[in-house]
């Protein structure tokens, strides 16, 4: 089978979320993972939204001419951190989805491109995320787009009661 | 990795580059250095997965017919090795907290192995060979 073809950027805006938005990305959110979250969508919005906006980032995709029954298609988050175990800044990315129905024609690309741009625009070089082994989609997507295993390794350790 | 997964994945990579070109076995056998003897049992494979295409006659060779999106490189190495078994302590009965400890340890090394190799399409091999060769 043929994957879509990516829509052309012109039909997509990439654009920093704005409150009215917030329903929308939890409920995306929730279509996703499959829990219900609004109180902690709403203390990022409150973090990453309002607060440091210089070096947080907090972008949602929305289109008037792709499944204008969902207003916002994805969205992901972002920060600079400086001088955690020892790094020096870089922009991590901490939250990305895309509406399930609208995959493979590139919005995440567009989301992903423009938080390279706004990590670029501050002066980052390097950008970082995590992502659970198992998550073959945002691992893969994540590849795609360039990314590779860094320099650190994850380490945990189950606490005894 | 075992040499003909190594194979596959170069010759995968190479047809899907231009997924209209036909590409001989001999042509891709020197471009890599190996025989085409070896080759030509690979490419069989990949017939067979469906994810190659040989037309036969004058300027023929093997085409990529598969999805370079969906394709990992997990997809291919399982067709010529078994990467489907969980990790598994082969003789577990008289095993000692030593040999269980290094056990642990390699289980770690092959999760991250297969979890990586199961993310990189060869739509992403492309584009890493792309900036590969950027780099010379």
């Amino acid at each position: 089978m043929r994957d879509p073809d990516p829509i052309p950027s012109s039909k997509i805006t990439i654009r920093r979320v704005k409150e009215v938005d917030l329903d929308f990305v939890a409920e995306l959110d929730e279509r996703v993972t499959g829990h219900a979250k609004l109180d902690y969508w709403q203390d990022i919005f409150e973090r990453y939204a309002t607060r440091r906006v210089d070096q947080r980032f907090f972008l949602i995709a929305e289109s008037d001419d792709v499944a204008p029954e969902f207003p916002v298609l994805g969205y992901i988050v972002g920060e600079i951190r400086g001088w955690e175990f020892g790094s020096e800044p870089c922009g991590w990315i901490f939250a990305f989805s895309v509406e399930p129905g609208t995959r493979q024609l590139g919005i995440g690309e567009q989301l992903f491109e423009s938080m390279s741009d706004e990590f670029k625009a501050s002066g980052i070089k390097t950008m970082r995320t995590m992502v659970a082994r198992q998550n073959q989609l945002h691992m893969a997507f994540f590849r795609s787009e360039g990314m590779v295993a860094g320099p650190y390794i994850q380490l945990e350790k189950e606490l005894d009661d | 990795m075992q040499k003909s997964s190594r194979l596959a994945i170069y010759a995968l990579t190479e047809l899907a580059s231009d997924p209209d070109r036909q590409v001989s076995v001999a042509e891709i056998g020197e471009k890599y250095r190996v025989s085409a003897h070896h080759l030509a049992k690979v490419m069989h494979t990949l017939g067979r997965a469906g994810l190659v295409r040989s037309i036969r006659g004058v300027g023929g060779g093997y085409s990529f017919t598969g999805n370079a999106k969906r394709t990992t490189l997990l997809d291919i190495i399982s067709l010529f090795e078994d990467t489907s078994s969980d990790c598994k302590m082969a003789d577990s009965t008289a095993a000692t907290p030593a040999e269980w400890a290094l056990f642990d340890v390699s289980c770690e090394i092959d999760d991250i192995a297969k979890a990586t190799f199961g993310a990189i399409t060869i739509s992403t091999m492309l584009k890493q060979t792309e900036r590969r060769a950027n780099r010379r």
